[in-house]
């Protein structure tokens, strides 16, 4: 229970900072628009939602200060790269994503806010320039028809359409564009868009630049006008106002100016903007890196390994790049998990045929090599990173127990091997001694190149007579009738039918209660890493599983458990 | 391309101004704005788009997840048959029911959005997609064939086929009684 307290506070008390600051500013904008001496005449016309518009106009910058530091992936590494960042920081560093869209969905909510609010600032503008609307709101309508005289209400006459008034306006065609590129991209990035068609979700989000611009010069438009503060010395405000047809005539109430307060969102976006414009430069710079593509083979089912070297390329196992080739498009980057070790002389990765972009490099790499069979030129390729969590926490445990679930498999392909090249290098004693390697999936067909190297692994365990090292169990949760015969008829061969294995392949959904307690009694008095890849749903019983079986003693068997973000 | 499913953009971004025509509506009219009347017409229009919109379409490759509650949904768009199945239905409905939201400033937000779903919707209708409700696929019922009722008349330990039939020819009398207990 406690593991699960430590791990969670820090994400915990950053959302906490986060919403107690957005309340704060929130709060404290409304109450001094509120108060406001400079703004009393703003608010006879407007009333409350002058203050509304304002204080989720702070919010909004404030969010849009921060929604850019997540997705600064350079910036985020370099974080956890750097030594002060202890691994409950590094846990917080993995969830960026996670923290990029809850700021996305706060801004979204303040903008509905803020629209609203000025939508209600408008109209009530345009009422009070009503013949009948009352002395006070048309004295104060009227001042601005007059030559060089500052204006307080921006719609100038009654009779004209409050729409089109508002679209010729600088901070109205602004404000417009910027929440359409701000529904467009959250349109098109739930997760189903996301995952199956990432060009969609890539090219809208570069709406984002837009956005920017659009926010900068929103502020310009001076929309929101208040009385100049030296208007203020000369105009007895606690008397004009009960008086107001005197203005102008009586030497204590002359008429009041009014002035729109100067921009300040680029004074919040400034600092990100530049930020996030070095992280492209960075990922432009390395794109142009060279990066040499040592070997392409080819598994079954549609799925490419593609091994590269490029200069000063570092990674550790679990990690991720994003791959650019400009033959099939200039723009996209997409991202794939390595697939090799950090021990080994290249690093892979496994491009399976799902989209477009996918299916177009597959055909790039292959088709050329049918054309000249000696020439055999490939794509040209760029790649950005890596990125994102390494697993190298599987190493800090004497027993560790791997569990993947459908394309989660993908982050422990390295895993293994590199536990595999750490095994079989004998000047390096590791901790490890166990591995438990749960690999559930719908089919195999997509995964065959992982039943391959499983199958490499454990011959070269064999030879090194350390079989017992690795115990995989493979779970199969979707067949058909044609393969339940062939399962069927081959039940007592020696060698698993579906991948071919020693150790054969289970059906249907494992019983976690079972498995979690015939490793626990296996180990009775270790503490066990549980690593997990996959989707969600499973993570939650893995979770409570960890909690169930860790024992209370602190000498017994303890779970601990980390949900790798891949 | 090709496989980019357009519709399913399309979808969000046609709920999402749904719901945008539908609070710009209620603002106009709460607020007794100039022009209100379009308010309470957007608050109408908004709410058809939500509901026709909420349930999702099967996609053509791999697996959709629903939105939760839309198995009724789908049941009621699934009634009006091609009406909703086609997609080129769906952008004229959209592009005609944003038009009278661009009148008053409150629902102009929501009027644009819908014009651009429409048009995505009009690309998915031009890539041949359309809409297919989920169903739940009830698995057809193990059909059992009348030979269980009958007990094989001659079960294992059996002689091998040729002894089989030599003795078939001398009328050899089966071992073990068979009696039918079904």
């Amino acid at each position: 229970m406690s593991y699960w307290i430590l791990s969670e506070t820090t994400t915990f008390l950053t959302m906490v900072i986060w919403l107690g600051l957005n309340t704060y500013i929130f709060t404290s904008t409304i109450i001094w628009y509120e108060n406001a001496d400079s703004y009393y005449y703003t608010r006879v016309i407007l009333g409350s939602s002058l203050a509304w518009a304002r204080a989720s106009a702070m919010c909004l910058n404030f969010n849009c200060m921060l929604i850019l530091i997540p997705v600064s992936r350079n910036f985020v590494s370099l974080l956890r790269g750097s030594m002060c960042c202890s691994g409950n920081m590094r846990r917080l560093l993995d969830k960026n994503i996670t923290f990029h869209r809850l700021i996305g969905y706060m801004i979204a909510l303040h903008s509905a806010i803020h629209i609203g609010a000025h939508v209600i600032n408008l109209e009530r503008y345009h009422k009070s320039q009503l013949l009948d609307a009352g002395g006070l709101y048309n004295a104060l309508s009227y001042i601005g028809n007059k030559p060089n005289e500052s204006f307080l209400n921006p719609i100038r006459r009654y009779d004209t359409n409050i729409t089109k008034e508002t679209i010729v306006t600088l901070a109205g065609i602004t404000g417009f564009i910027i929440t359409l590129s701000l529904v467009l991209i959250i349109t098109s990035s739930t997760e189903t868009i996301k995952r199956s068609f990432y060009e969609v979700f890539w090219y809208t989000h570069n709406l984002s630049i837009v956005f920017f611009i659009g926010l900068v010069i929103h502020g310009a438009g001076q929309i929101v006008r208040g009385q100049t503060t030296q208007s203020l010395l000369h105009h007895n405000l606690s008397y004009c106002k009960d008086h107001y047809n005197e203005w102008g005539e009586t030497e204590q109430c002359p008429f009041p100016q009014f002035s729109g307060n100067k921009p300040m969102a680029w004074k919040w976006v400034i600092c990100p903007l530049v930020l996030y414009a070095c992280e492209r430069l960075i990922r432009f710079w390395r794109s142009k890196q060279e990066v040499i593509v040592t070997k392409v083979v080819t598994h079954p089912s549609g799925v490419l390994e593609i091994q590269m070297k490029k200069h000063g390329f570092t990674m550790e196992p679990g990690q991720y790049i994003f791959l650019q080739c400009p033959s099939v498009s200039q723009l996209e980057w997409h991202p794939f998990t390595l697939t090799s070790a950090a021990e080994e002389p290249f690093f892979s990765v496994h491009v399976r045929a799902v989209g477009d972009w996918t299916q177009s490099l597959i055909t790039e790499c292959v088709a050329n090599r049918n054309i000249h069979q000696n020439l055999w030129q490939l794509p040209r390729l760029a790649v950005d990173g890596p990125y994102g969590s390494a697993t190298t926490n599987v190493f800090n445990f004497k027993v560790s127990v791997c569990i993947a679930a459908g394309i989660g498999v993908t982050p422990f392909a390295s895993v293994l091997k590199s536990i595999w090249y750490n095994s079989c290098d004998p000047n390096r004693a590791m901790k490890l001694e166990k591995v438990y390697f749960y690999w559930l999936c719908r089919d195999t067909h997509s995964f065959e190149w992982f039943a391959d190297l499983l199958q490499s692994l454990e011959e070269q365990l064999a030879e090194q007579g350390k079989l017992n090292f690795l115990s995989y169990h493979l779970f199969l949760t979707g067949w058909d009738d044609i393969q339940v015969a062939h399962i069927a008829v081959h039940y007592d061969s020696e060698l698993d039918v579906i991948t071919g294995l020693r150790q054969k392949t289970n059906y249907g959904r494992p019983n976690w209660h079972k498995e979690f307690r015939c490793v626990a009694d296996k180990h009775p008095s270790d503490s066990i890493g549980v690593f997990y890849c996959g989707p969600k749903s499973l993570s939650n019983i893995l979770n409570n599983m960890c909690r169930l079986y860790s024992s209370s003693d602190p000498r017994g068997v303890h779970f601990h458990y980390s949900k790798e973000s891949f | 391309m090709g496989q980019i499913e357009w519709a399913m953009w399309a979808n969000e971004q046609a709920l999402a101004s749904g719901v945008i025509l539908l609070s710009g509506g209620i603002v106009a009219v709460a607020g007794q704005f100039k022009g209100w009347q379009f308010g309470a017409y957007a608050i109408a229009a908004g709410a058809l788009i939500t509901l026709l919109e909420y349930p999702r379409s099967k996609r053509k490759k791999g697996s959709t997840i629903e939105r939760c509650g839309q198995k009724h949904m789908t049941a009621v768009v699934k009634v009006f048959g091609p009406l909703t199945r086609n997609y080129y239905v769906r952008a004229f409905l959209h592009a005609g029911l944003a038009v009278p939201g661009g009148f008053i400033l409150a629902t102009v937000l929501g009027t644009v959005c819908l014009g651009i779903a429409a048009i995505i919707y009009f690309v998915a209708a031009v890539c041949g997609e359309e809409w297919r409700p989920i169903e739940v696929r009830e698995e057809p019922k193990l059909k059992v064939s009348e030979t269980i009722k009958r007990p094989p008349e001659n079960p294992p330990p059996r002689p091998p086929p040729e002894a089989r039939r030599k003795q078939a020819d001398e009328g050899h009398a089966n071992p073990t009684v068979v009696q039918d207990e079904v």
